[in-house]
């Protein structure tokens, strides 16, 4: 089992140092002079279709998503469970999907709940 | 028994020590697996260009090479050749960072997808899962070039990847359960071979929401909102060029191929299939999937943010906690696999007709 991981784990090493190695060749093809690299400091501003940046890029805004991500890990939750029920589902018989319906059933009703409380609308 | 293991067998028997006989086939597969997604994902560049130019009634590139096929070859040589232009105020550290977060993971991906008969990297237990947990490390990358390029539509691209992953992931999730639930494990060879018959056809609803799950995931139209260029420019790699620009180009059809080859495996039937070898199965699956994605993005326009929330959260969520259900009491029951073809087919299309009643057009606006 361990091994297995292991090649998961020699795979992470190769990945990453494939990954890092592609955007450092043009710093090793800068050196020879094949690239440009002319400094400017209009190139090197913000992109903004041509206008200067007003202000900090960096706001405070709202994001409009804080209900649907604690939502979410909520519901995320679930699936843990819902996962180790499905591969054992033969063994649990009936007892398992009448638990599982019990559980299906709070978080329904919570659900409902949120999409009534207008939780689930994007405003 | 994968040809992994016969790999080392024969090291075994050729008495290499230990730790050569548990390195050099991983080195060897691991440079295969890489090799073969540059390969696929040059030929889909290709393919994609050619195919959207023939659905917008142009020929495509045809210069390069036989039909063109050497274009994604200029286009790479081009893009080394570019300079690497960093913005003065970007945090510099993030901004190399993030392209080599969101390409790992989808290296990563590939450790589990049987690629052909025994054909896998780590036939892990636990395939399912990990291909979720994995896959969702991307958008961290996403976040921060967003957040490291210090700019006001970069961070409003990121801000919209977090919202789409968020919502997509739970019906991505959900809709796999039924493929645990009828193949009774997570391992992905055992998965192809439970499949006598391709799970599109026993669970078709289950395929739907993972297709357009996967859609929404790999920020692909008609869910590509965080790159929107008619709205935010090109969202959350406008401040990147060069090489860093191309890994978050390569990255996007890398995720195109991964989550291709994931549903190819899980509802297709993997390399299963008469006469061709398994390879050349497989290969076929992938380019049919990634063909529909391509004439999904030609033929759709791009979604707004509130109908993008409202259709995961209304629409797709509860279909996959139905369809779920559905499948668990089929299960059960023991039902017959050509009677659950019949019932899941009427479930489906019944339950798509009663919901979509749910959602009114008035005015353009989704309400539900």
């Amino acid at each position: 089992m361990l091994e297995q991981y292991g090649y998961v784990g020699i795979l992470l090493i190769i990945a990453v140092g494939f990954t890092i190695t592609i955007p450092l060749l043009p710093k090793l093809l800068q050196l020879i002079g094949l690239i440009p690299h002319k400094k400017n400091p209009t190139k090197s501003g913000q992109y903004e279709c041509g206008m200067q940046t007003i202000g900090k890029n960096w706001v405070q805004f709202n994001f409009r998503y804080y209900f649907f991500a604690v939502l979410f890990v909520l519901l995320d939750m679930l699936t843990i469970f819902l996962y180790t029920w499905a591969v054992n589902i033969k063994e649990l018989g009936i007892g398992g999907l009448v638990a599982v319906g019990v559980f299906l059933v709070i978080l329904t009703i919570g659900y409902l709940y949120a999409w009534r409380k207008g939780a689930l609308q994007w405003k | 028994m994968t040809l992994l293991d016969q790999f080392q067998l024969l090291l075994k028997a050729a008495n290499w020590p230990d730790w050569a006989v548990y390195l050099t086939p991983a080195v060897v597969g691991i440079l295969l697996i890489i090799v073969f997604i540059l390969t696929v994902v040059i030929v889909f560049i290709w393919w994609e260009r050619r195919l959207l130019g023939r659905f917008q009634i142009r020929t495509g590139p045809n210069r390069c090479g036989p039909e063109g096929i050497f274009q994604p070859i200029a286009t790479a040589i081009k893009i080394l050749l570019k300079e690497d232009i960093v913005p003065e105020k970007a945090d510099k550290l993030l901004h190399f960072i993030a392209p080599v977060i969101v390409f790992v993971p989808i290296l990563l991906i590939f450790a589990v997808i049987p690629i052909s008969e025994g054909a896998i990297l780590v036939d892990l237990n636990v395939g399912i899962i990990f291909v979720i947990a994995i896959s969702s490390i991307s958008v961290i990358g996403i976040f921060m070039a967003s957040w490291a390029s210090n700019n006001k539509y970069s961070l409003i691209a990121g801000m919209r990847a977090i919202a789409q992953m968020v919502s997509y992931e739970l019906p991505v999730v959900l809709s796999l359960v039924g493929v645990a639930l009828v193949a009774g494990s997570f391992s992905m060879i055992k998965i192809v071979e439970s499949q006598t018959i391709p799970y599109i056809l026993l669970q078709p609803l289950g395929f739907m929401i993972f297709f357009l799950g996967c859609l929404a995931e790999m920020n692909r139209c008609p869910f590509d909102l965080l790159e929107a260029d008619s709205e935010i420019v090109a969202g959350y790699h406008i401040e990147y060029s060069g090489m860093k620009f191309a890994m978050f180009y390569l990255g996007e059809y890398g995720i195109a191929l991964a989550y291709a080859g994931v549903i190819a495996t899980l509802f297709l039937g993997g390399w299963q299939g008469p006469l061709l070898p398994p390879l050349i199965w497989f290969l076929i699956k992938v380019f049919m999937i990634f063909s529909v994605i391509i004439w999904m993005r030609a033929t759709l326009p791009r979604l707004r943010v509130d109908q993008l929330m409202s259709f995961a959260w209304k629409f797709l969520l509860p279909m996959a906690v139905i369809n779920m259900l559905i499948i668990a009491i089929e299960v059960l029951v023991g039902t017959m696999q050509w009677l659950m073809i019949i019932l899941n087919f009427g479930f489906a299309a019944l339950l798509i007709l009663l919901w979509s009643r749910l959602f009114t057009l008035g005015g353009g606006r989704v309400e539900a």
